[in-house]
């Protein structure tokens, strides 16, 4: 009897520990996407994830679009010092550990401290979610690498001559060029504002340029990172002629 | 849209932070530029001018066609613009440059950072001299267009702009905060507004507010979000919530005295409205404008430049259209602790002078910058935004009253809400007061909202706050900030880190110079013995 019960206690322990160790690349402690989603705003979250593209570091706080396999996460004014602000490179995977708030519609992480975590590299693969535009579901991509394909560039607003223009800097025109750039592109009868954020992207990237080349009329492929203020307002990092 | 503001928020704080410990080598040196006898038409001069807007941009077009008309009066003077819609980031901006010793001409700024600025050798232009000038002084015999005296300008905003016994800046705009209010709902929660809002009488409704139906809906809007009371600048409401209660936040030199026993009251009392979902912020909730508007909010706390977000009918407005909610919006003083003596900031933008090598491009400098001083910048740019104009010349010109008298005749030019929090300032000039100005008074002013920003946080997150927290609080911020290291009333003796090599070598110089006087009097006096034995 006794012999058996230390063979199934060995024996579920072994299962248990195999079990774990092939779910698992995340550490203890560390939430799933599912379970960050569900978390209530204002309590500390813990996840895994891998640095997807950074916006800016200012004094030591870094604000980083990060995702992984499961989900999108935005890190806004995360402590980083600077040296550590270079090493997050894209497809770096981190620990964070910080406090879900939303501001905005944005959900995000914020009074983050991270780890630089040992690993593959992950790079997320782009999600199309064109045909979601305008639909409830949209949000359950929020802060991922997205695509949106075949959109056609409207009137953003209108130059000191009153000619119509396809883009603005600033959401009103007020800013010059290194500002953020204001574009609107429609689908299906609907428009939508999308923005050129200018800490993620400034005014030598090409996705700079290429908006401020658009023509009004122009069909357009676009990715970027879903950002969310009163509404979805994606942060475009590139665009091009729509195959 | 409005949200840029947050990406900026950080620079706008950890520059106050940081950069006011630029100047600890420097001693303050006054920038002694002689006045040209006359300015020289022959020669041509290009002047930038560092401009700050609110992301609006009928005030951009203020700025360029004040450039042009400017131009016009002096076809040898170029303006450059350069815009910027935060004052952090201007002021992080003229710290690198001061380094590189590329300043703007003219910069739209605080006093609070002139202080800064001024720790830098030869900087801002002191402009007494100019103000006074006959020739091209304010409203000067040979200055080209109708610019005002210095005795039409408004005192009390004038002086906000003199400290260490100078005039270091001009006021361009000034402004006050308001309380917008959706008096629809304060009624339909049973109350009716007073002459003069209270914090009481603000807890009080907004805790009101936060009763819930059995679905969880909030009564008073039948809505699922309801944050009856935000306030925009944490900073302004610890401020003058101290001032109000008469407690210490500085003195004038620069002792720094807000960690004390009234602000730990104050930050008690937040915390419980809190906990009670009655009060929230603009860093960690948003825009009191975009919860106003949507009838998620009932006190809006923000600038008097803000008003053109504020109610249902604004002309600026940064959520859905389906979102709105119709109320009616009362534009209010902030609230008071004792009414019958309100007390609120002035706040708004000034504009310095940087100094140069040749005194022509200063003047051309100080010229445009009279020219934004005018009537036709004063009443255009004030029009923008709940501004007030900074001289009686514009204040009490027939086209600004006729403007005032206007109010509610349209929701764009003449949106009540905005002329009104235009004439609440009118109203309450001599109840306006402005804090002390030295370095590190604007780190200061980023603690005095830290202290709120971190208890609104913590209790959200379920954090105890008792004496224990408040002192590590206390602790915290002081030291986030920097506090005593950069102000006058820096504890004890400063570290000011190694000599810099070139300031080392010269005092090697000092040295070998005086040793070589030294030993050639030492020499004369003993052949002098010599001769005389």
């Amino acid at each position: 009897m006794k012999k058996g019960i230390a063979f199934l206690t060995a024996l579920s322990l072994t299962l248990t520990f195999s079990v774990t160790a092939l779910a698992g690349e995340t550490s203890e402690g560390v939430m799933t996407h599912d379970e960050y989603v569900a978390a209530e705003l204002e309590t500390e979250v813990t996840v895994e994830t891998y640095v997807q593209a950074k916006q800016s570091w200012w004094e030591d706080k870094a604000t980083v679009y990060s995702q992984n396999e499961d989900g999108a996460y935005f890190l806004y004014n995360m402590a980083c010092s600077e040296e550590d602000y270079e090493k997050l490179v894209p497809g770096t995977k981190i620990k964070v550990t910080g406090y879900k708030a939303e501001w905005s519609g944005e959900v995000e992480i914020i009074d983050a401290t991270f780890e630089i975590l040992e690993g593959e590299e992950y790079i997320a693969p782009v999600t199309d979610v064109t045909e979601l535009l305008g639909k409830d579901e949209l949000i359950e991509h929020q802060n991922e690498f997205v695509a949106f394909k075949g959109m056609t560039v409207e009137a953003a607003g209108q130059d000191e001559n009153g000619n119509d223009v396809a883009f603005l800097y600033n959401w009103d025109g007020s800013g010059t060029d290194g500002d953020d750039l204001y574009f609107n592109v429609s689908l299906n009868g609907e428009t939508y504002t999308f923005t050129v954020e200018s800490y993620l992207c400034d005014n030598t990237t090409d996705v700079y340029k290429a908006v401020t080349e658009l023509k009004i009329g122009d069909i357009i492929d676009m990715e970027g990172f879903l950002y969310w203020y009163e509404g979805v307002n994606p942060h475009i990092t590139t665009v091009t002629a729509a195959k | 849209m409005m949200h840029m503001l947050k990406k900026l928020l950080c620079f706008s704080c950890l520059a106050a932070c940081v950069l006011s410990l630029t100047g600890c080598h420097g001693s303050r040196k006054q920038n002694t530029i002689a006045i040209p006898e006359s300015f020289d038409t022959s020669k041509d001069y290009e002047i930038t001018f560092w401009a700050k807007n609110d992301t609006n941009k009928t005030q951009t077009d203020i700025y360029k066609k004040a450039i042009s008309d400017f131009q016009k009066q002096y076809p040898n003077i170029t303006v450059t613009l350069r815009l910027y819609t935060d004052y952090g980031k201007i002021y992080n901006d003229v710290i690198t440059n001061i380094a590189t010793n590329t300043t703007p001409n003219v910069c739209i700024t605080y006093p609070d950072h002139i202080a800064t600025y001024l720790t830098g050798e030869g900087t801002v232009v002191p402009l007494d001299a100019f103000f006074t000038d006959e020739k091209y002084g304010l409203g000067g015999s040979e200055v080209a267009f109708d610019a005002p005296k210095q005795s039409e300008l408004i005192p009390y905003f004038l002086d906000e702009c003199s400290f260490a016994g100078h005039y270091y800046a001009v006021p361009f705009m000034r402004s006050t905060e308001a309380c917008y209010v959706n008096k629809t709902y304060v009624e339909e929660l049973g109350y009716t507004l007073p002459e003069t809002l209270t914090w009481d009488f603000i807890w009080e409704v907004s805790e009101a507010a936060t009763a819930k139906d059995a679905n969880g809906k909030f009564l008073v809007n039948q809505q699922e979000v309801m944050i009856p009371f935000i306030y925009k600048s944490t900073d302004n409401m610890m401020i003058q919530m101290l001032r109000q209660k008469e407690a210490g936040y500085s003195t004038d030199s620069g002792e720094i005295q807000l960690f004390n026993d009234t602000t730990k009251e104050l930050l008690y009392t937040i915390a419980s409205h809190v906990k009670n979902g009655a009060f929230s912020t603009f860093k960690i909730s948003s825009y009191p404008a975009n919860f106003l508007n949507a009838g998620q909010c009932i006190f809006a706390i923000d600038s008097t430049a803000g008003a053109t977000w504020m109610g249902c009918d604004a002309p600026l407005v940064d959520i859905s259209k389906e979102a709105l909610v119709k109320f009616d919006t009362e534009v209010m003083t902030i609230p008071q602790f004792d009414p019958q003596n309100p007390q609120m900031i002035s706040q708004g933008p000034s504009l310095c002078i940087f100094g140069k090598e040749d005194p022509q491009e200063v003047l051309a400098s100080w010229l445009f910058t009279q020219y934004l001083l005018t009537n036709e910048v004063q009443i255009a740019y004030s029009r923008t935004e709940g501004y007030v104009p900074v001289t009686k010349k514009a204040q009490e010109s027939e086209e600004y009253q006729d403007y005032l008298s206007r109010c509610g005749e349209d929701n764009s030019a003449y949106y009540d809400v905005k002329i009104k929090a235009s004439k609440l300032l009118l109203d309450h000039v001599n109840d306006t007061f402005v804090t002390p100005v030295f370095n590190g008074s604007a780190s200061l002013r980023d603690a005095a909202g830290q202290l709120i920003e971190n208890v609104t946080k913590s209790v959200r997150r379920k954090q105890e706050i008792n004496d224990d927290y408040i002192e590590k609080l206390y602790n915290d911020v002081a030291s986030l900030c920097h506090l005593g290291e950069s102000s006058a009333a820096g504890n004890g003796k400063k570290e000011l880190g190694p000599l810099p090599g070139a300031s080392a070598a010269l005092l090697g110089v000092l040295f070998a110079v005086w040793c070589v006087i030294f030993l050639y009097l030492a020499f004369q006096t003993l052949k002098k013995a010599k001769k005389d034995c």
